[in-house]
């Protein structure tokens, strides 16, 4: 087996963000004191008057962005994801979702990527939170590529947006060449006929290598990377529902509100079909990430145990 | 206009509104009248053909609710017809009870719940800087509304940049929704807080329009901080200084003697 690269996603984040500074003054960067777990050290050395550190203040960096997009910038908010959520909601529904302001806000770190600091600091409530909130899109890139792909599209989607963004080391998922990323699209990365898993962030490698274990059993696996939470790609759910007699979520959150909740949104709608939600359905105990991941089941091992009891 | 004669018809529509609507806020709304015609009569530089003009002077209403006589000052503007204030609070109406940026021309930020106007205002100000432009910000926060912490995370950082593009008026009527500032959490002394923020602070009638506008049009080198002693219910006799009249709707025989006493015949 080849060695793998695991990338910290918050590398190729601050790349594409000084790469799209280089072409558009109007981009900015607003944290909250977070400068290095934000991975914005390069940016403040290259571009130190469009670095507005608001000190450790969520409610007023959210509500910074939103005047700083008035003014006709194009700020990127960033701070660790159970923060610039949770302290800031009312902000982010507000000053930026309401507004319509195109304001790029950038949730670090989230899910339990902080894993021994404790429930405090995991964001697993976030997804559930921002997709209710109206005309916001929530994305949660899987790899490095995907990262930069979301940085990309967000600095030009004239509107309020949320990219998730994980410090947990992942693999490239494939080999693909396609760099844009478009809201509201998925991408099917297996196909198979027994049982789909729809993934997101870094849960979908994981989902891939579960698939391959069962493949070799010769059970049939596909699996989609939903990366835009909202708006969802409600096509491909109905398509997995229609195909396969089993829907798996894998998420690094609560599937009450999040990838879960949405897809079986979706299938109750338009197609009823057996479901299963893996995710973070209670605070954590102590533990680091790899010992979290097989707390909540979330590892590739527990992953194809779940579609094998769920297919009996 | 000159801004007496649009702080009386501000009064008046204000009265005939929230009496058609069955909904308003007419202490605040008279408390912040005056502070708003000196603004938009003398003060702010804006068009209303082109709201989204990159150079306009920004202002911010943070007290939302104070949002009839925002409508009519920005209808008296030339933002959109003054008819369109029969439509408030109407299903449907771009003109709901508190003002939404997507909705309303000339709103720059959606307001309502409190604590949001200062640090969006704060963000305008910085942005001004960033671009380089001598565009100013203006922001309007009631006085009970800075018991929320938001404004002090946006006032310590305004200090700290040293914003003197930032203006900062207090509808300092002394009243929020159910009783006193000073007996709920107490403000004062206000000017002393933003002082130790690093704001310049200064204190007007905010009644007396000379007294506004030599404030509102004067440089400076920090944020300036204008706590603005006003009278919520300003005007009208039976309305002043009372909490009651926050959000109360008066009868069609109090809006005929409310009329009479700011100086417009029912």
């Amino acid at each position: 087996m080849n060695a793998v690269t695991m990338t910290d996603c918050r590398k190729p984040f601050a790349e594409t963000l000084i790469e799209l500074a280089r072409q558009d003054e109007r981009i900015v960067a607003v944290c909250n004191d977070s400068v290095g777990s934000s991975n914005l050290g390069e940016f403040q050395t290259l571009f130190p008057d469009r670095l507005v550190n608001v000190g450790i203040a969520e409610q007023n960096m959210v509500g910074v962005g939103a005047g700083l997009a008035n003014a006709g910038l194009i700020p990127f908010v960033c701070g660790a994801s159970p923060f610039i959520t949770g302290r800031a909601l009312e902000q982010v529904k507000v000053d930026v979702a309401y507004n319509r302001s195109h304001v790029v806000l950038c949730g670090m770190s989230p899910g339990f990527a902080y894993g021994e600091l404790g429930a405090t600091h995991h964001s697993i409530e976030d997804l559930a939170w921002l997709r209710a909130i109206d005309g916001l899109d929530v994305v949660v890139p899987a790899d490095a590529r995907q990262t930069a792909a979301a940085v990309r599209w967000a600095a030009t989607n004239n509107g309020p947006s949320f990219l998730r963004i994980s410090r947990t080391p992942v693999p490239e998922i494939n080999e693909r060449e396609d760099t844009d990323f478009k809201p509201g699209t998925s991408e099917t990365l297996l196909i198979g006929s027994d049982a789909t898993i729809i993934a997101t962030g870094t849960m979908v490698w994981r989902a891939m290598d579960a698939a391959r274990q069962l493949g070799n059993e010769g059970v049939s696996v596909g699996v989609i990377n939903m990366a835009s939470i909202a708006p969802m790609d409600e096509a491909a759910v109905v398509r997995a529902a229609h195909t396969t007699r089993l829907l798996v979520t894998v998420e690094e959150s609560v599937p009450r509100g999040g990838l879960g909740g949405a897809v079986a949104e979706v299938t109750a709608h338009y197609s009823p079909v057996r479901m299963r939600m893996l995710g973070t359905d209670t605070f954590a105990p102590t533990g680091n990430v790899e010992e979290l991941t097989r707390h909540f089941g979330l590892d590739s091992e527990s992953i194809a145990a779940t579609v094998r009891a769920g297919l009996a | 206009m000159d801004s007496r004669e649009r702080a009386r018809l501000t009064r008046t529509h204000v009265l005939r509104t929230i009496s058609g609507a069955g909904l308003g806020h007419v202490g605040g709304d008279f408390s912040v009248t005056d502070i708003l015609a000196v603004l938009y009569s003398d003060v702010l530089r804006f068009d209303p053909a082109n709201p989204q003009w990159p150079d306009r002077d920004r202002f911010v209403l943070s007290k939302g609710h104070a949002a009839v006589s925002f409508y009519t000052t920005l209808a008296m503007s030339g933002y959109f017809d003054l008819d369109e204030l029969t439509s408030f609070a109407a299903e449907g109406s771009m003109l709901n009870g508190h003002p939404a940026r997507a909705k309303v021309p000339g709103v720059e930020t959606s307001t309502g719940p409190l604590g949001h106007g200062l640090p969006v205002a704060v963000g305008m100000a910085i942005g001004a800087r960033i671009r380089g432009q001598q565009w100013r910000t203006f922001v309007v926060t009631g006085d009970g509304e800075l018991q929320e912490g938001s404004n002090w995370e946006a006032a310590m950082l305004a200090g700290h940049r040293s914003l003197g593009n930032l203006t900062l008026i207090v509808d300092r009527n002394r009243l929020q929704q159910g009783a006193r500032t000073e007996e709920t959490n107490a403000l004062d002394p206000l000017d002393a807080k933003f002082e130790a923020f690093g704001w310049e602070a200064v204190e007007v009638d905010g009644h007396d329009h000379e007294q506004l506008r030599r404030e509102l049009t004067r440089t400076h080198d920090k944020p300036l901080v204008v706590i603005a002693n006003t009278t919520k219910g300003r005007g009208v006799s039976f309305m002043e200084d009372l909490a009651v009249w926050h959000h109360k709707v008066p009868s069609p025989e109090q809006v005929d003697a409310a009329l009479v006493e700011i100086g417009t015949s029912s």
